[in-house]
């Protein structure tokens, strides 16, 4: 039975316009997001085949240490420069701003787009010609700098690959810094007159906060990958110390943006988590304030923590000692969300949906990599692991564990507004379980053999060096996570054909975007005026069985979402202003 | 999934150190892991408290029904944030001050410390003494001296490059520290157990970055004392022999001597052969070419090969250039 | 919690009818629609300001770092062409800013005549800043790393020509030969042209943006596009303006009036 708020088979978003230019010149928020998500799926096929590529070479027995050959070292620095590269500036930083964002935030504003829809055209327009930069590396050489592009290596003797990817993460930087742009104004002047900053869902928060860091770091980049740009067709000198320039600057300048960085990956993520626990607990979520709060903080500490990476680059000790205390103090509001998460929970009426299944993984794979970052942060501890596999692990839980799970978590959660069908109960959670198992066997045994001195960017370790344990077992768990992965796609692209039809709101989620039908009409919503009071006020809408869905417990006349339910005339009491115009 | 990769993935545990760390063979690796083992206990203890709730409450107050209604509870407490914001914090400068203990005094090496000057370049390791002895690379249990030390002394380490980053790192010492093109950086440890122990390079820093590696020598002082007084001058050997230590310690890193290709190509035989050059220009090899493609690889490149070498105009002396062209004359 | 509306703030309008030329369609009313535009454009000059803080930072550096270097090196700057792009710029900012108020108030001919001075101004300043650029090609006062420079650590890298009439004036008012210099305090000449043609080449980036900005201004000005209630393209286009001229407010006591 169709669900009588899934407008699949009257008029909706998907298919108000047809033909590629509909789509490719589409100014809607809702096609940009999609089609960011699919964009960032295929990078991340990208990105993950050369993810393969590196686990396989260094698979013990794969290569044999004595006889590898330039051409093969070559050939595993490239992969991990373009893995790297890739899931960073294609996939990890666009993921849930701009795909979900995108997606998400104006209906969750009750608008009908971001505030400047050309320019988030034009974002989009801009990744992909990025995106083509990059792919243009791999037919005029061999780009091998590593994603960090460190000079005097990066402008020394490396072919014109480096031009070619700067220039790639040049523009990509400024989509990124566009998007960010749109969001803060979007979210600023958008929102509906009584939606006040502290009645805004937490995930707004969140993606305002990340906005914040990528207007403000994100020129940085810009500006450096520039000047490296500069240095190396011009040798202007500025990084080079035959020149007389510093080397250590060039550093200063990428981690000021790439730190920051990290958490425009991170904080989205958090924003998707604070959605799923209010929901699936059916709860408001617990310490609002704090968790909008810590957002900020977040993205201010961030600011001032990069030094973490240069502990041992010859900055001066004052300069170490320094970042070192600054860094524990962004652990502070890291850890106040994932309490407040949990405390969502208590009492609450947990349902063990997908989306939260994520939500609840992440936690713990956010934990260990928020953890493992405390023996970074201090610096006895940081100079033993300092570029080696620990350092590895620890940054991978938490791009990969929270970030992406929180991505996939987010695309399960808002799949069926998306595309009005329901993706698969059993096999999205069989994906998820081969996922967790596959990441968490690629990633721990790598913090053991980096404190044991394991270095990373290594095209292979010979016996000798007592490595081979590690490697073997990464390798093992990189390839289930692969299955685990391509299997989680699966399940959405069947579902797109073949899922069952979703009703307007199947969660029970009480954010607007749940309020307009599935998928949403062209403007997002059909009727003007919405009601705003506390985001997580889970008594406006409650489990109706013929549905299969959750309906609104105080509906308008006007409302479609309701139009062909019978609505008990109790609960219908349209207050005067919300008279229809 | 066979029997030996299953020995293989249990063979760590029966290596060197414990668990998580190779041998402590400094007097600063038990601190590094007395820290490591502090932050670890605190760390698992929270991480067991964070899954211990997730798992209890997601099952004790799990939705049985569709549309079951959560029991009334607090949207917020503020005593109770403070709680859990506060005890993180106290742990966390413990951490701090430990670790910046630890690290200021790594960075401080003592007054009497025993200087020796470790050269990186892309892809070998080079150590010089101020007695005048100079090593290279090494590997463990394969030829090459690598950094010789004696134990119980304070060393000084003074890191320099000359082309692009490296980091010298030496896990059983647990410290690490790059080197900079430009300018000059220091490291200090007192080795505490006779052995070997791996040195690898920990900065990314090329094709060859992984063989970039080396290692420690740690000798009893007279063992250490009779090894310097072996060193002697290069000036004091043949000329071949002489260019033959050379070579191994600034060249054999990028060239064989046996025709392989490494990254350049093999130099044996090679002298009074005609090379192709990229541009198609032909070259005979003379004292004269050797010497120039010794001090500036870029002006003349042989077809097949990348321009990858570090010039070493300003490291080699004439003496010494004269030699190596002696070593690689005599090999056929 | 009670519910409450966001009814006032969808005004009146309903769904297309009563909609003003100028709003568009996601917008609800002509003010939101402005004060989101002026949002937008503060923060894209706040994205201005942190780029070119990297070169900023450099320019701090180096010169906390070798302040005598660039003490000396500010001599091969004419302060004169320095000054006169300054005020050049200065009157822009004022004849853009008088072209707000014209499209605000419906001028449509001073709007366009203002716009057109701005953009004379602009090419002006890039007339002298090419002017500036050639000299120091020409004399070879370039970074280490070109080819001509004069600015070069080993005294054989740098040609011949160049050598016999490089000379300036050292601290104690004496000429002396560049090639007789210490290399290192060189070295340091060049990185300080290093940054100099950075911070210069990408302000001059930004005038010719600026200047293609105003061009698509003008040819919708003479349209008469513009009018008392839709002035936000030329309100915005004039701020970015304005930023262009107050970096190079900053970038010509730094780089030309350091003695």
């Amino acid at each position: 039975m169709t669900p009588s708020t899934n407008t699949l088979e009257r008029t909706n978003y998907l298919n108000a316009t047809k033909g590629f230019m509909s789509w490719f010149w589409t100014i809607d928020h809702k096609r940009l997001g999609l089609m960011y998500m699919w964009s960032v799926v295929a990078a991340f096929i990208l990105g993950g085949f050369f993810a393969l590529k590196i686990r396989m070479t260094l698979m013990p027995g794969a290569v044999d240490f004595a006889s590898q050959t330039a051409e093969q070292m070559n050939a595993y620095n490239n992969a991990f420069t373009v893995h790297g590269a890739v899931m960073i500036f294609l996939v990890i930083i666009p993921s849930i701003p701009a795909a979900l964002g995108n997606f998400v935030v104006p209906m969750m504003l009750g608008a009908k787009d971001v505030a400047f829809p050309r320019l988030n055209r034009f974002s989009y327009h801009l990744w992909i010609i990025g995106a083509l930069l990059f792919t243009g590396t791999f037919f005029i050489g061999n780009l091998d700098t590593g994603w960090t592009f460190y000079p005097p290596y990066s402008t020394g003797s490396t072919d014109n690959t480096v031009i070619l990817a700067t220039l790639g993460a040049f523009v990509l930087g400024f989509s990124s810094i566009f998007t960010g742009l749109n969001f803060i104004v979007t979210i600023h002047k958008m929102r509906p007159a009584n939606m006040t900053w502290f009645r805004m869902p937490l995930f707004l928060w969140a993606i305002y906060a990340t906005a914040v860091i990528q207007i403000l770091a994100t020129p940085v980049i810009g500006i450096s990958l520039l000047l490296l740009l500069v240095e190396k067709t011009m040798s202007i000198g500025i990084f080079n110390p035959e020149l007389g320039g510093d080397p250590v600057f060039f550093q200063h300048l990428f981690w000021f943006y790439s730190h920051p960085a990290v958490y425009i990956m991170i904080l989205p993520g958090m924003g998707v988590m604070s959605e799923l626990f209010a929901t699936f607990s059916r709860k408001p979520i617990f310490g609002y304030k704090s968790i909008a709060m810590s957002s900020l903080a977040i993205a201010l500490f961030s600011f001032i923590v990069w030094g973490h990476h240069m502990f041992l680059s010859g900055q001066s000790q004052l300069m170490s000692v320094i970042f070192s205390a600054l860094t524990f103090s962004v652990a502070v509001p890291s850890a106040i969300k994932v309490f407040n998460w949990i405390a969502t929970m208590y009492k609450g009426s947990v349902a063990f949906t997908t989306p939260m299944i994520y939500g609840m993984s992440i936690i713990w794979l956010f934990g260990i990599g928020g953890l493992t970052g405390l023996f970074l942060a201090t610096l006895g501890t940081d100079v033993q692991f300092h570029d080696t596999y620990f350092v590895v692990a620890h940054f991978h839980y938490v791009m990969v564990g929270s970030a992406l799970f929180g991505f996939i978590g987010g695309i399960y959660y808002w799949w069926p507004k998306m595309y009005g069908r329901m993706a698969d109960n059993f096999w999205t959670k069989l994906a998820w379980f081969m996922s967790f198992i596959g990441f968490n066997l690629t990633f721990l045994p790598q913090f053991v053999g980096g404190s044991r001195g394991m270095p990373r960017r290594y095209a292979g370790y010979g016996t000798e060096a007592g490595y081979d344990s590690f490697n073997y077992w990464s390798t093992i768990g990189a390839m289930i996570l692969a299955v685990g992965l391509t299997m989680a796609l699966g399940t959405l692209i069947y579902s797109m054909f073949r899922g069952r039809k979703a009703p307007s709101n199947p969660w029970g989620g009480v954010t607007l975007e749940w309020q307009t039908p599935t998928p949403p009409p062209e403007h997002n919503f059909e009727i003007d005026a919405f009601p705003v009071g506390d985001p997580y006020d889970m008594n406006l809408c409650e489990y109706n069985g013929e549905e299969e869905g959750f309906l609104p417990v105080n509906p308008r006349a006007d409302d479609p979402c309701v139009a062909d339910v019978a609505i008990d005339p109790v609960y219908f009491e349209p207050e005067s202003e919300n008279a229809p115009a | 999934m066979n029997l030996s990769a299953l020995l293989r993935a249990a063979a760590w545990l029966q290596q060197d150190g414990d668990y998580f760390f190779p041998v402590e063979a400094s007097t600063n690796a038990g601190e590094v892991d007395r820290i490591y083992y502090f932050i670890f206990w605190v760390s698992a203890v929270s991480f067991a408290l964070i899954v211990g709730a997730t798992i209890y409450f997601a099952i004790k107050y799990r939705r049985t029904k569709v549309g079951m209604n959560p029991e009334d509870s607090p949207h917020h407490s503020t005593s109770i944030e403070i709680v859990w914001s506060v005890i993180p914090t106290l742990f966390m400068i413990v951490m701090f001050k430990w670790g910046f203990d630890d690290y200021v005094d790594r960075r401080t090496p003592p007054g009497d410390a025993y200087q020796v000057n470790v050269h990186a370049q892309k892809w070998s390791w080079a150590y010089s003494y101020d007695e005048g002895a100079e090593t290279g690379m090494g590997w463990l249990g394969g030829e090459g001296e690598g950094l010789v030390v004696p134990v119980g002394v304070p060393i000084k380490l003074r890191i320099d490059s000359a082309d692009v980053l490296h980091s010298f790192s030496v896990p059983a010492f647990r410290i690490k520290m790059d080197a900079v093109p430009g300018r000059y950086t220091y490291a200090w440890f007192e080795a505490t157990k006779i052995g070997e122990y791996p040195v690898f390079c920990t900065e990314y820093c090329g094709t060859r970055h992984s063989r970039m590696l080396s290692k420690v020598q740690v000798l009893s002082q007279e063992d250490f004392d009779a090894w310097m007084k072996k060193q002697g001058n290069l000036a004091d050997l043949p000329p071949v022999e002489a260019g033959q230590k050379l070579f191994q310690r600034k060249c054999a890193s990028c060239h064989n001597m046996d025709g392989s290709k490494l990254i350049g190509p093999a130099l044996n035989g090679l002298y009074g052969k005609e090379e192709s050059l990229v541009g198609g220009a032909k070259v005979t090899v003379d004292d004269n070419y050797l010497r120039e493609s010794i001090l500036e690889p870029s002006a003349k490149i042989v077809e097949g090969y990348p321009d990858a070498m570090t010039p070493f105009a300003g490291q080699l002396s004439e003496d010494e250039i004269s030699w190596l062209i002696t070593y690689i004359k005599s090999v056929k | 919690m009670s519910s409450t509306t966001a009814d006032a703030h969808a005004g009146g309008h309903g769904h297309g009818h009563d909609h003003p030329k100028h709003l568009a369609h996601h917008f609800e009313t002509l003010e939101q629609q402005y004060g989101s535009g002026k949002l937008g454009i503060w923060t894209f000059l706040l994205t201005e300001v942190l780029f070119f803080s990297a070169l900023f930072v450099a320019y701090t550096m180096y010169r906390a770092q070798y302040p005598e270097v660039f003490q000396f090196a500010s001599q091969y700057l004419d302060t004169n062409l320095g000054a006169i792009n300054t005020i050049v710029l200065l009157f822009s900012s004022l004849t853009v800013a008088w072209g707000v108020r014209n499209a605000m108030l419906g001028q449509h001919k001073m709007l366009c005549i203002n716009l057109l001075l701005t953009l004379a101004c602009a090419g002006g300043f890039m007339g002298i800043k090419y002017v500036e650029y050639s000299h120091k090609f020409h004399e070879g006062t370039l970074w280490g790393g070109h080819v001509d420079s004069i600015f070069k650590a080993d005294p054989a890298d740098i040609s011949e020509t160049m050598k016999e009439h490089s000379h300036a004036w050292n601290g104690d008012g004496e000429l002396v030969a560049v090639k007789d210099l210490d290399p290192v305090f060189r070295q340091r000449l060049g990185l300080f042209f290093a940054v100099y043609f950075c911070l210069t080449g990408l302000h001059g980036i930004h005038v010719l943006i600026g200047m293609i900005l105003l061009t698509w201004l003008l040819l919708r000005a003479m349209k008469k596009e513009f009018g008392p209630d839709h002035f936000g393209a030329i309100d915005f286009g004039g701020l970015y303006w304005h930023l262009v001229d107050l970096i190079w407010i900053f970038l010509f006591p730094l780089l030309y009036l350091i003695s």
